[in-house]
């Protein structure tokens, strides 16, 4: 049977041209390969070890108590009234997962480069892929969480509810930054190297550790542009109830949403000449 | 032909890489310091000019003329049209462009220029067994590739008892493929791709793994696919399958279409003594010449009896293959060798250096000459292309190694002195040697005598 040549699907092959938009349509052909990629990173994450996903659990509970110990008990940094070891598991485990995507996304592209150069799909699903993967983990560890809520009897508020909006939205952290740094990686190696400083910085620069109301009202605006700020602040109100410091959230929301949109344009500008690069 | 049934038109495709230019050693401290911190600005710099290309300023001619000298083009104003159903072949040598043309059209890679319609779904089996994960099963892989290949699930879904069957694993398919033996991997791989159904099938045939069983099963596939009335665009230097198997050959020399037309004369063309290959090549500049730290080659040609380049030797006579190269370091060893092919890309022969005065033993630093001299009465007629490398010996190191670099061709002749003698008919074989022949006479009767036999 000789196929008919009016349904068939077009593509046009043409330079690079600066700027682009973002295929949604191209995308969205591709999303049964998404969905496999994450499947693989999550299968293969945890093949061939004794504990499998419990490390899930582990890895964060071991940051949980060296950090309870260490500014809890001996730096003894205020928290608002709250236990440190509560008030450092309800950050902890969303910072586990944002460090963890991020470190993978902005690896993605250089550490598939053998697929790189012998096939084509769109370069985006990459650096996406790890920031989907990663959610399993998180919502494993979730079982530590709900753990150590319960074993310090904290009530469920309404505030609750909108646990999925922060979810959201410390989604966005990895995909912006992963946009950025794994296009950026393939020409400058470096990236690899500034990682492991990057995320140390990051974790004190939000109140991860500590409470954000320790930082001077004065500063409070730029302090809160980092958008990690919001998601641990977001993640606080949320779990442990009171009240929910808008003025915290919103702008890292927005430095949030222009991370992830200049990082696509970014990575769509680049994402055709990767392959001569790399 | 209707102009609307294209499965590929391109226009003007062209490629330039840029290859890193010679970094600038400073040798004193303060020099060196400098460069230090000048470096990630260069750095910057050189990383984005491998694919910036401001300075290969708009139009052939102008690029022709005026290229910076640390540019390739890969492919130059390469134009065709491809209908539906045809079966298109692309040959030449290495470096011809024919890869990077794939490339291009499998949206790997994009076009410095130019400009391509592809109608329809292009898959390639340049890719097998891409994206397989030695951790997952036989099952998730299927899933997995099929998916990179450009299948939905459901597709997937459809053909999944079919392609399990085609491959012969059923008993372990959810078993790891790195239990797998490499045999069952590769089969279960090229099962996923062979139950695409593309519009459009590219095979890079220079790419695929080299046994002969997955040739084979890749120019089956290729039959069913043009059966199918599908097109088929197909790289390979098996000069036999493409004349078999392809409707239209296009053959690319220095990234340009040399000619493009029926396979049989577009092969004729490429092997005519006026084709690519010369019978000598030469590098003047020792820092383009190919070659690493210890030998670098100079020139390479083909030797008549007479000591001078020869583009055709008469079939009796003695052929001469010279490398001329410079060793840079000394105290290697060094062993120069040539790989012989005819024009259906099967290797005759190789031939390793043999001379005694030179094998295993340290070269020290100047120009050699190493010629092979293949007998008179022991190629037959037509066109052989010469691979000439150089590698040093433990640990073994290519130094150079280049592919079917230059060419020459061997006249048929008859009469005394020649396997044919005065025989006009047809002789096969990769070889035509001259050899001894013995016949004796035993006896008057011809009925079977086996007391008689003797030993010549």
């Amino acid at each position: 049977m000789k196929p008919s040549t009016n349904d068939m699907p077009v593509s046009v092959i043409e330079p690079p041209k600066g700027f682009e938009a973002i295929d949604f349509a191209e995308l969205g052909r591709y999303r049964d390969l998404f969905y496999f990629l994450v499947l693989r990173d999550v299968k293969v994450l945890y093949a061939q070890t004794i504990l499998g996903f419990s490390w899930a659990i582990l890895n964060p509970a071991i940051q949980i108590i060296l950090f309870t110990v260490i500014f809890g008990k001996i730096a003894n940094v205020p928290t608002d009234g709250i236990p440190y070891f509560l008030f450092s598991t309800v950050a902890i485990i969303p910072w586990t997962y944002m460090s963890e995507a991020m470190i993978h996304s902005s690896q993605s592209l250089v550490s598939e480069q053998g697929m790189l150069g012998k096939v084509y799909f769109p370069r985006m699903i990459y650096p996406l892929t790890p920031v989907l993967s990663k959610l399993v983990d998180f919502t494993i560890s979730l079982i530590l969480l709900i753990g150590v809520l319960i074993f310090y009897k904290v009530t469920p508020t309404w505030n609750m509810l909108l646990l999925p909006v922060f979810v959201c939205y410390m989604m966005l952290i990895p995909a912006g930054i992963g946009l950025w740094l794994s296009s950026l990686a393939v020409r400058f190696r470096d990236v690899k190297f500034a990682m492991s400083f990057i995320i140390r910085m990051l974790i004190y620069t939000a109140p991860v550790l500590y409470s954000a109301s320790l930082i001077p009202p004065e500063y409070r605006l730029l302090y809160s542009l980092n958008p990690i700020v919001g998601v641990m602040e977001g993640y606080r109100a949320c779990l442990l109830g009171g009240p929910i410091f808008w003025e915290y959230i919103v702008p890292g929301m927005v430095t949030g949403v222009l991370l992830v949109l200049t990082g696509a344009m970014y990575f769509r500008r680049m994402e055709r000449v990767i392959v001569d690069v790399i | 032909m209707n102009t609307d049934d294209f499965a590929v038109t391109a226009q003007g495709l062209s490629k330039i890489y840029r290859i890193g230019l010679k970094e600038q050693a400073q040798d004193s401290l303060a020099g060196a310091v400098i460069d230090f911190v000048k470096s990630p600005l260069q750095n910057y710099r050189k990383y984005r000019s491998l694919y910036q290309f401001d300075d290969v300023t708009a139009g052939e001619s102008a690029a022709a003329t005026a290229a910076p000298a640390d540019i390739i083009w890969a492919l130059r104003d390469v134009s065709f049209d491809i209908h539906q159903g045809e079966v298109v072949g692309f040959i030449g040598r290495n470096g011809a462009g024919k890869s990077t043309l794939l490339k291009i059209l499998t949206r790997i890679t994009p076009p410095t220029r130019g400009y391509a319609e592809i109608r329809g779904r292009v898959a390639s089996l340049l890719e097998v067994g891409t994206g397989f994960h030695r951790e997952l099963s036989g099952r998730e892989n299927i899933y997995l590739n099929g998916t990179i290949l450009g299948m939905t699930k459901k597709e997937v879904d459809r053909k999944f008892d079919e392609i399990v069957e085609f491959s012969g694993v059923e008993r372990f398919i959810d078993t790891p493929v790195k239990r797998y033996s490499s045999g069952m991997a590769v089969r279960l791989a090229f099962a996923v791709a062979a139950h695409l159904e593309p519009e459009i099938l590219i095979i890079d045939e220079v790419l695929a793994v080299g046994d002969a069983e997955f040739q084979k099963k890749c120019i089956s596939k290729m039959q069913d696919v043009r059966k199918q009335g599908r097109t088929v665009l197909f790289v390979s230097h098996n000069m036999p399958a493409v004349a078999m198997l392809c409707t239209r050959a296009i053959l690319l020399n220095d990234g340009k279409i040399a000619m493009d037309g029926p396979p049989g004369e577009v092969i004729g063309h490429y092997f005519s003594s006026d084709g690519s290959t010369s019978a000598e090549r030469e590098w003047l500049d020792l820092e383009t010449a190919p070659g690493r730290d210890v030998a670098r080659l100079r020139s390479v040609r083909v030797l008549g009896r007479d000591g001078w380049t020869a583009r055709t030797v008469d079939i009796r006579e003695d052929v001469g293959i010279e490398m001329v190269f410079d060793v840079l370091r000394p105290g290697y060893k060094l062993l120069p060798h040539y790989w012989i092919y005819n024009e259906e890309g099967t290797v005759v022969f190789a031939s390793l250096n043999q001379d005694p005065n030179w094998y295993e033993q340290p070269y020290s630093v100047g120009r050699y000459a190493s010629t092979m001299w293949i007998p008179g009465n022991y190629l037959t007629s037509g066109t052989l292309l010469v691979t000439a490398s150089l590698i040093t010996r433990s640990p073994d190191t290519v130094q150079f190694d280049e592919p079917q670099i230059i060419g020459f061709s061997v006249r048929d002749n008859m009469g005394p002195g020649t396997a044919r003698g005065d025989w006009g008919g047809d002789m096969p074989g990769a070889v035509r040697p001259l050899l001894k022949w013995t016949t004796e006479y035993f006896s008057e009767t011809t009925e079977r005598n086996e007391s008689g036999r003797q030993q010549p």
